[in-house]
């Protein structure tokens, strides 16, 4: 499967500096704005024990999950400091002021 | 047989020869002083950091009332010498006490010049050199209205900019072409009127005063030229004069000030006088370092050491003025036999100039960078021959030797003569020689003993790597913890400059502070936005993005991700009808988990964040409202039943368990507060080890706070008791009120308690009404903003984008 852009809302239903979740059959995904106004989407399961990533507070262009306070890059999905691992990034684009995220580049980079 | 010593004046000059003397003749002298001004002797330097509102007075006293009592100090406050009879040997007080001496200090200290133009005796025209002058500038400001400082010396420019930093709009009227002339050169001075100005002060020079205008009242400042300036506030900063009329009504021999030898003795050999009110070999001296030599010379003496000399030496000029530094020293007059070494940085507005005659340097003027001061003045000092050095001389000691520019090495290089601590004259040898015979290990303590770093504090960064050099790694920087990555500053001094610079949104702070980052971390900014929300009630805006999940949804976030709901249960009391709504929700929402908490509440576990809307607009149908269990705040207090029930109880502990809790929930506090009110000393609901308990006694109700029942285990300190529950709830009040302003983020009353001091806590709440009322009152205030029940307001809409998903795209849509 090809991967596909999906419309999932506006860049004004994010806060800035926070982020909202979005369902999606590849599972849950963080959809992110930061202060300078880009817009991320990363898994929102943190790599160390699944914490829900779209609930940390954002600043600069990372994260900081809310239950071990890991601190994730929204660029690249990596652990950022002592801490190592990573969580799946996902394409993004805002067009109007319209969100886009890509779906389906999992199921290609697997095939 | 003891002898007589009085002492006219109590500034810092006679309290530095005090201590020296009984230091050196402990017992000699029955000590008795006379002050005019109604207090103790306090930090004179540090004046201007009280009008910037980044010290307060508590904070500059040099001599508390107990180091007095402790060495059998006689101290009239509020006595002005109106007399002194040479023959009886006595003087006489404004206040009617005649005090008979052996040996006589005078110390009155300088008078501000009054420039005699019309209108100088208005209301609103006031002068700057003691804690009322200060005061009344304060009360000034609180008008936010327009000032004009007489005068752009060192005085008046530290006054425009603390009028200026509480929030007034500032003009400088200076007679000369450049400011602080007398101690920069007009390349420096330029550069301090630019600094100045950028920061919105108005800087006039060559402006002469003519008048001041108004009707007993100042309105307006007329100048020479024309110009009328709007003003409701003129500060008189022109220069000061020695205070030598006493002396010179008593027939001492008076000059410019009161004529001493270089033992400080007047003409009378049992009267001496030293600080500003003295001249010596034809000098007379306004910066502290050659009034501390005076007072050391003065203290000799009096202990019998004929030898003691005062010796003239040039003091270095600094400028306390936040942000903007400057160092002079010496003689910086342009001549034929002189030559000059300049550096200038112009996009970082730095300018260096070094003044050399022979060889050697006889002038220094720093701007922008003053680091270096100190090993220029070294150099000067000792009049070293720099000509091996010449060429790379002004770029520091780093740059001499090894090439090195790390700035601990610059300090390791230092010689053990070189003075660190101009204010106090204390040299590098003394500070390390202490550290080590002492076994010092914070800077409080080296202070303590030194006095290095003790008075204006701008060498403080070379007392401590002096003693990082000393001790390794057991020097324990703790003391100045950053708060996180993003600034040097820790949480005390980020604290101190919101108030002092009425910084009042997390922008604000982060621009004005230099934060290394652009919009912080998730340490510093729940940091922020608490101390902020203290800070302005009413005025600032909650920043929920800085907010950590839980306080931002009000709900507890759980290792899965669901969110435990704890309903308030007023004192730890519920009813069927609310046990049965808990039911109810539990069945509704198919709630795994109920388990009844350590605070008297029942928590439900396991609820879905998208579910918690609905579950509170049940839970508020049956009157319940947030219980704050997951809150830097208020938590629970727990009560036992009581004089309604049990056979033990002395007074109505549920009762007032529950007007506590009604009173004080919805304050947010640096962490969370528990609480808990026994009715008799059984203490059934434990409240010997919660941040704050009540204890009832059959007299009353004895409180209690500072204890710990968590990572560590303490019990608690006794506050006070008190005979009726109105005062129960203000003392409470008021402490949790002075927790709320003063602790760091994060930090629990008990170690808040132990960093500041149980007696001081004690001292500000139970002893000093007056100060507890006021934290009482901005208790009250700010709960008029906090009391509102967030789960209300989620139920009625707020931030509905936090609880469900932006969107959910399912296979379906994936694939049209």
């Amino acid at each position: 499967m090809s991967s596909k852009w999906v419309e999932v809302g506006s860049l004004d239903d994010i806060p800035s500096r926070g982020a909202r979740c979005v369902d999606t059959y590849e599972g849950r995904l963080a959809v992110f704005r930061t202060a300078e106004g880009q817009v991320f989407a990363i898994e929102d399961h943190c790599p160390h024990k699944g914490g829900p990533l779209s609930q940390g507070i954002v600043h600069g262009a990372s994260v900081t999950c809310p239950l071990h306070n890991w601190v994730i890059s929204l660029e690249t999905g990596k652990a950022l400091g002592a801490d190592e691992g990573a969580v799946r990034t996902v394409p993004v684009r805002v067009e109007g002021g319209r969100l886009f995220i890509a779906l389906g580049s999992r199921a290609e980079k697997a095939a | 047989m003891i002898e007589k010593l009085v002492i006219i004046g109590n500034g810092m000059a006679p309290g530095r020869m005090l201590e020296h003397l009984l230091e050196a003749a402990p017992g000699r002298y029955q000590v008795t002083i006379f002050n005019a001004e109604p207090r103790v002797n306090y930090d004179r330097i540090m004046l201007s950091p009280v009008l910037s509102g980044e010290k307060d007075y508590e904070q500059i006293i040099i001599h508390g009332d107990g180091w007095y009592v402790r060495n059998g100090i006689t101290l009239y406050k509020g006595h002005r010498i109106e007399a002194i009879d040479r023959v009886a040997r006595t003087v006489t007080s404004s206040e009617g006490v005649t005090e008979a001496y052996d040996k006589l200090v005078i110390a009155t200290g300088s008078n501000p010049l009054i420039i005699p133009v019309p209108g100088h005796d208005f209301a609103g025209v006031l002068t700057y050199r003691d804690l009322d002058d200060v005061n009344a500038m304060l009360l000034a400001a609180q008008s936010r209205a327009k000032a004009v400082v007489i005068g752009g010396g060192l005085l008046g420019l530290e006054a425009a900019a603390g009028l200026q930093s509480q929030g007034m709009d500032v003009t400088v009227v200076h007679l000369m072409p450049t400011l602080m002339e007398r101690q920069l050169d007009p390349a420096a001075g330029y550069l301090l009127q630019k600094a100045l100005e950028t920061r919105g002060i108005k800087v006039l020079t060559q402006a002469n005063t003519k008048a001041i205008l108004g009707n007993g009242k100042v309105e307006a400042v007329e100048l020479a030229d024309g110009t009328i300036i709007p003003a409701t506030l003129v500060v008189m900063a022109a220069g000061i004069r020695p205070n030598a009329a006493l002396a010179r009504e008593a027939g001492l021999s008076v000059e410019r000030g009161i004529v001493v030898d270089d033992g400080m003795r007047t003409s009378d050999p049992d009267i001496y006088a030293l600080g500003e009110c003295a001249e010596v070999g034809g000098r007379v001296y306004g910066l502290v370092a050659p009034l501390y030599e005076m007072a050391r010379t003065a203290a000799a003496r009096l202990a019998g050491d004929e030898s003691a000399r005062f010796v003239h030496l040039d003091t270095p000029t600094k400028l306390k003025v936040t942000g903007i530094d400057v160092y002079s020293l010496g003689d910086f007059a342009d001549g034929d036999d002189r030559e000059e070494i300049v550096l200038r940085d112009a996009s970082a507005d730095v300018y260096k100039r070094l003044i050399l005659k022979d060889d050697r340097i006889i002038g220094t003027v720093l701007f922008g960078e003053v680091a270096d001061g100190a090993w220029f003045n070294d150099l000067k000092k000792k009049a070293a021959n720099i000509s091996e050095m010449r060429d790379t001389l002004i770029f520091g000691p780093a740059f001499q030797g090894g090439g090195t520019s790390d700035p601990a090495a610059a300090v390791a290089a230092l010689p053990d003569d070189a003075e660190i601590c101009g204010c106090n004259g204390i040299c590098k040898g003394k500070i390390t020689s202490t550290i080590k015979a002492k076994g010092l290990t914070t800077l409080d303590e080296v202070r303590a003993h030194t006095k290095a770093s003790a008075s204006c504090g701008t060498c403080t960064g070379l007392v401590e790597q002096l003693m990082e050099l000393t001790l390794g790694d057991a020097f324990d920087r703790s003391a100045v913890q950053p708060m996180c990555a993003c600034t040097p500053l820790g949480h005390d001094d980020v604290r101190r400059l919101i108030v002092a610079k009425s910084l009042k949104t997390v922008p604000a702070v982060m621009q004005e502070l230099e934060w290394k980052t652009s919009c912080g971390c998730a340490k510093c900014r729940p940091a922020l936005n608490y101390y902020l929300v203290c800070d302005w009630p009413g005025e600032y805006a909650d920043d929920y993005q800085s907010r950590f999940i839980n306080e931002r949804v009000h709900a507890n976030i759980q290792k899965d991700g669901t969110f435990s709901v704890v309903p308030r249960m007023w004192g730890g009391v519920t009813s069927s009808k609310e046990l049965r709504a808990i039911a109810d929700v539990v069945d509704k929402f198919a709630i795994p988990t109920v388990k009844v908490t350590g605070g008297q509440r029942i928590d439900m576990l396991g609820v879905r964040k998208e579910d918690l809307p609905a579950v509170w607009a049940d839970l508020g149908k049956a009157g319940f409202v947030s219980g704050h269990a997951y809150a830097k705040g208020l938590r629970t207090v727990k009560t036992c039943v009581g004089t309604d029930w049990c056979r033990f109880g002395t007074q109505d502990s549920t009762g007032l368990g529950i007007r506590i809790e009604k009173f004080m929930w919805g304050s947010w506090t640096p962490a969370k507060v528990k609480m808990a009110v026994s009715g008799c000393p059984r203490n059934c609901s434990e409240a010997t080890c919660k941040d704050v308990g009540v204890i009832c006694v059959d007299s009353g109700y004895e409180i209690h706070f500072a204890g710990a029942a968590g990572l560590d285990i303490k019990g608690t300190e006794i506050l006070g008791q008190v005979k009726t529950e109105d005062e129960t709830v203000e003392y409470i009040a008021a402490l949790v009120q002075m927790y709320r302003e003063q602790a760091r983020y994060l930090e629990r009353i008990y170690k808040w308690a132990k960093r500041i001091g149980v007696d001081e806590i004690r001292r500000q709440i139970v002893q000093d009404g007056d100060r507890r009322r006021s934290y009482f009152e901005r208790f009250v205030f700010s709960q008029k903003f906090a009391q509102v029940d967030p789960w209300d307001e989620r139920v009625s809409g707020k931030d509905k984008h936090e609880f469900r998903p932006m969107a959910v795209v399912g296979f379906a849509e994936a694939a049209e």
